[in-house]
């Protein structure tokens, strides 16, 4: 998987490989937080970010520190601790010195250190033997994607809440199936890609 | 070797993160000791960076607050003129639009970031936290509990008849933490030495489970208070007044504050039950209907079957309403009690030509 161009794993990481829809990755906050769109698109960006930089900080620990030192088996709690250390350092940033954005993500970011999605694209970074530009991409993409995700769904849910849903079905369990159909919808676009 | 290696490594780590949090919280996240102005006159100062209900307590200023600050009560509202930020999500939910205008924050969620300006209503600032001693704890029905607290020493409480006070209990099996309720006092504001409480047991309720459950005579307790804006009203109206189960507890305030001071208004108190197991303080009720001026208790019970002995009213009280309140005006009414008992009540007294601004009411 060395060689493939980092454009195509950013493409492919928002569509063909959503972390939300190919790889059901951060499902409890996609299931919890997605009621209206306002809020599913705030977490989103607050995802993307985090994911984006955590990413990166943990390539660069991993290849950098575990490898060398042959600690490739600490990578789970070595990159738990840095992904929590780094959502608490955004937080006391934003706070003080964006507090309008602040304010629209706050509420989120405490969410986002348990986030699996984020856990998860690090793991992936790692599997996948990217290299440091593909993990870039890799980790901008995915939130990316994340976030179109989550939005769409939200989208739809705001229309389902005002039609009757039969009783067994209502909260996750419509949630769900919507996500399974997008799901679908979104599989079609490995027709793109040569990558799926 | 490894394992030297790891935990050097886990360490390196860990200690790395942990001095850069604690670097960026003495730097970034520390925001000084902060002015807070309070109603143009009072300025106090507070540490930066915590909750302005928090900041607010520590100075003795006690806003209500039923939920402990998790923002879930609504109640720690507070005008926040200047230095409060933009309202957050969280508070949405509890701030209307006529509020926002008017910049009403909740206390809980906003926090201390720079010097404030805000304003609270005059009666808090009066608020203050009471130390006292149980002295009897009786059941009175099967599910109410009364409760007498004498404060210490010569500690008096000023309140107006109808407020209520928070009740603090303190961490016991079953709840580790302190939690804080409301409930109004029953005593006369005459009597400010001491306080009456009627406590309904609410099942899984964590402080009247504490009450029912653990409370014994001569515990020592804390409350703060008081609180409310249910109280009554100095004028020369009629008095309608109604309530169930332990919303007896401010129309009782009130009313052995109208007998001890003489007051010479017509009143009139309907009380709803199921059974007759459900009443409760009837011998002092009668008291006060023998010595006042022109007072009528009536207990109305809605769940009697035919066979019982109950020689008073059936029913629910707002048939009473329908049947024993004149048409007209010069009227007030005290209400107390559940949101969907007072919603209905409301209504019954609307048709009988009571002005809505003239309905008092306490939903619990």
């Amino acid at each position: 998987m060395e060689n493939i161009n980092p454009i195509v794993i950013f493409v492919a990481s928002i569509f063909t490989s959503n972390m939300i829809l190919s790889n059901f990755l951060g499902m409890c906050s996609v299931i919890a937080v997605s009621d209206n769109v306002k809020t599913s698109f705030g977490l989103g960006q607050a995802v993307t970010f985090v994911m984006t930089f955590t990413t990166i900080i943990n390539y660069i620990i991993y290849n950098y520190i575990l490898v060398p030192f042959d600690m490739v088996y600490l990578r789970y709690i070595v990159f738990i601790v840095s992904i929590a250390a780094f959502v608490q350092l955004v937080e006391m940033i934003l706070e003080k010195y964006l507090p309008s954005l602040y304010n629209s993500l706050g509420i989120f970011l405490p969410l986002i250190t348990v986030n699996c999605a984020i856990l998860g694209v690090s793991l992936f970074t790692i599997i996948r033997e990217y290299s440091l530009v593909q993990t870039m991409f890799f980790g901008l993409g995915s939130g990316i994607g994340w976030t179109i995700a989550i939005t769409a769904l939200a989208g739809l849910k705001e229309k389902v809440k005002m039609q009757s849903v039969p009783n067994g079905l209502r909260g996750p369990g419509i949630t769900i199936i919507i996500v399974g159909i997008m799901a679908l919808a979104f599989l079609g676009f490995s027709g793109i890609l040569p990558i799926g | 070797m490894n394992i030297i290696i790891s935990v050097l490594i886990m360490t390196a780590i860990s200690g790395f993160i942990g001095i850069l949090l604690t670097f960026a919280k003495n730097t970034i996240g520390n925001y000084g000791f902060q002015e807070i102005k309070i109603n143009d006159e009072k300025a106090i100062k507070v540490e930066g960076g915590q909750s302005l209900l928090d900041a607010l307590q520590e100075e003795k200023i006690y806003i209500p607050s039923a939920c402990g600050g998790k923002g879930n009560c609504g109640y720690c509202k507070v005008k926040v003129l200047e230095g409060g930020g933009e309202l957050l999500s969280t508070e949405m939910g509890y701030i209307n639009e006529e509020e926002k205008k008017q910049n009403f924050r909740l206390a809980c969620q906003c926090k201390v970031r720079n010097s404030m300006k805000i304003e609270i209503p005059k009666e808090l600032l009066d608020i203050k936290e009471f130390n006292g001693v149980v002295t009897s704890i009786d059941k009175v029905t099967d599910n109410i509990k009364h409760i007498i607290i004498k404060l210490n020493n010569s500690e008096k409480i000023i309140f107006k008849p109808g407020q209520y006070i928070q009740f603090i209990a303190p961490k016991y099996k079953g709840c580790n933490e302190e939690v804080q309720r409301a409930y109004s006092i029953a005593s006369s504001p005459l009597d400010n030495n001491m306080i009456e409480l009627i406590i309904g047991h609410v099942k899984e309720g964590l402080c009247s489970t504490y009450i029912h459950n653990y409370l014994k005579e001569g515990d020592k307790v804390r409350f703060t208070g008081p609180f409310g804006d249910f109280y009554y009203q100095d004028n020369e109206r009629d008095m309608i007044m109604i309530a169930a189960g332990t919303g007896m507890a401010p129309i009782l305030s009130i009313l052995k504050m109208m007998k001890e001071t003489g007051i010479k208004r017509k009143a009139k108190f309907f009380f709803g039950a199921k059974t007759e197991d459900d009443l409760f303080f009837l011998e002092e009720l009668k008291n006060i209907e023998n010595e006042m001026f022109d007072f009528e208790f009536v207990p109305s019970l809605s769940r009697v079957s035919d066979e019982d002995e109950w020689e008073g009213r059936r029913g629910r009280v707002t048939a009473c309403i329908r049947e024993l309140v004149e048409n007209g005006d010069n009227k007030e009414a005290y209400l107390c009690g559940s949101p969907r008992m007072i919603d209905a009540i409301v209504k019954e007294l609307i048709a009988k030509g009571i002005d809505e601004k003239l309905i008092y009411y306490d939903k619990f």
